[in-house]
């Protein structure tokens, strides 16, 4: 089953991504920080671009991996490895099977 | 037309929740399973008359629902990676039906009790798929519309089909967790019940002898697990009580006040016994010591009084091990049995109140203590919310009685 596992980050974990003496422990996909989002709504087809993330929240998301393992268990397991769970937390998600 | 549909009611009462377990967890699917099993057991009602009881029920009700099943991807368009788990399964059918299968049932538990199932959900979810109740039933149990239980329940079993959640024993370093969690649920069940002595509310009919066979099922399929035979135990020593808690008349009797008469002998017996071969496990726990508490109050039968100061021992023990609140408020209840009311006092107080704020227990033993300094005024107020707090009319009328 795939799973993506998305991480979602305090301020100072998304900065210790880029500190050279602890991005090793890092993997997946990770995102630049949450200043450099731009969300886009398009209601009614009118677009609407804004500044920011679609959350303001003190956790950000801030990176996501997609894992191929067999069961929900291995995924958590996978999920609990993140640096970021000790100080944000990561969400495990089935994704859908097309 | 009786004699069968009797072997089917026994068949399905006997063997349903290995049925289902073993179902489940080759399909990862709770709910497909239940399904059919369920038109199994209609099948059986239908064609057991006719054509005569199997030899073996069970084979014949397991065959029955894996071809249902097996029908049921067919007809749903199974996606190719699913084919190979379909194959195995028609591989299995064209065996003879298997004498004995495995036993799956403490995978089920496990997977009920899941870190990622919501913790309201896990009780219901036992009781529905290991003992084959059904949602109005358990719903009445723990006071909620019956409508509101099946739909937790039908919600529940879609995240365990569709989060992926695995149907295997946790891995060793995850086991005493994740067994605590089970342990919790079943005691969760026993709890139901505990207001509702003999049925009196036939609104809620509690769940306790159903959390029993939870926990006689799990002790005996995990015997080296002393917090497993802890809980039995527990249980056991307080349904050896029930039916002294209520005299002739329906009044509620407290705990020192109980005739030791109506208490079960046998079944304090089987708890010492239980009790006993979780010791010489040598790993204490929650469930283990809340046990030996209970055992003290038994000694009750034999010695005609209580041993104060070994009960407040204990639950110095229990409150390094579990320090809810429950366990703090009794462990006060104890030592102003094994000191005086003042020392049982104190104890409350260094409770937090906004913790206890509506926790009926402290108030009622509040009232105890205050009324037994002679604090009379204060003590009424206690009572007033130890009242106030009470749902059990008995319990209600027992306090009216003592603030008085």
């Amino acid at each position: 089953m795939q799973y993506t596992i998305l991480v979602y980050e305090t301020e100072a974990e998304l900065a210790a991504r880029t500190d050279p003496k602890r991005k090793d422990a890092y993997w997946g996909a990770a995102l630049e920080p949450p200043r450099t989002a731009t969300t886009v709504r398009q209601p009614g087809g009118k677009r609407r671009v804004q500044d920011g993330p679609f959350a303001d929240t003190k956790e950000q998301l801030g990176g996501y991996y997609v894992i191929d393992v067999p069961d929900l268990d291995r995924a958590l397991e996978w999920a609990a490895r993140c640096p970021s769970a000790a100080a944000g937390a990561a969400e495990v998600r089935p994704n859908l099977r097309m | 037309m009786r004699d069968a549909a009797q072997a089917a009611e026994l068949a399905a009462r006997a063997s349903y929740g290995r049925l289902l377990a073993y179902l489940a967890a080759r399909w990862r699917d709770v709910a497909r399973a239940e399904d059919a099993l369920g038109d199994a057991l209609l099948a059986a009602l239908e064609t057991w008359p006719r054509s005569g009881v199997p030899d073996k029920p069970e084979a014949w009700l397991l065959t029955a629902a894996r071809r249902r099943l097996v029908d049921g991807a067919r007809h749903a368009g199974v996606a190719a990676a699913a084919e190979a788990d379909l194959n195995v399964m028609l591989d299995e059918r064209a065996d003879a039906a298997p004498a004995a299968f495995p036993d799956e049932r403490l995978a089920l538990l496990f997977v009920c009790a899941h870190p990622a199932i919501d913790e309201a959900a896990r009780t219901p979810l036992m009781l529905q798929t290991v003992l084959g109740l059904d949602a109005a039933r358990i719903a009445s149990a723990f006071l909620v519309a019956p409508a509101t239980m099946s739909q937790r329940l039908v919600r529940v079993k879609a995240k365990i089909r569709e989060a992926g959640i695995r149907f295997e024993m946790p891995a060793p370093g995850e086991l005493a967790a994740r067994l605590d969690a089970v342990l919790e649920a079943i005691y969760a069940a026993y709890g139901s019940g505990w207001e509702d002595v003999a049925g009196s509310d036939p609104r809620r009919r509690g769940l306790a002898e159903e959390a029993i066979w939870l926990g006689r099922l799990v002790a005996r399929l995990l015997p080296d697990e002393p917090e497993a035979q802890g809980l039995l135990a527990l249980m056991l020593y307080c349904e050896a009580r029930r039916a002294a808690r209520r005299n002739a008349a329906g009044a509620y009797v407290p705990l020192g006040f109980q005739d030791l008469r109506r208490w079960s002998r046998p079944m304090i017996e089987e708890a010492e016994e239980v009790l006993a071969g979780a010791a010489r496990l040598k790993a204490a726990g929650r469930f283990q010591l809340e046990a030996a508490i209970q055992s003290v109050h038994a000694q009750r039968v034999r010695t005609g009084e209580t041993d104060w100061e070994a009960v407040t021992l204990l639950y110095e023990g229990l409150l390094r091990h579990a320090p809810t609140i429950g366990a703090r408020v009794a462990h006060a209840a104890a030592l102003g049995e094994a000191r005086d009311a003042e020392a049982g006092l104190a104890a409350l107080d260094a409770i937090p109140p906004d913790e206890v704020a509506t926790y009926q227990p402290y108030w009622a033993l509040r009232g105890h203590v205050l009324k037994a300094l002679g604090r009379a005024a204060e003590a009424g107020e206690a009572y007033e919310r130890a009242i106030g707090l009470s749902e059990d009319p008995a319990v209600r009328a027992f306090l009216l009685g003592r603030r008085a």
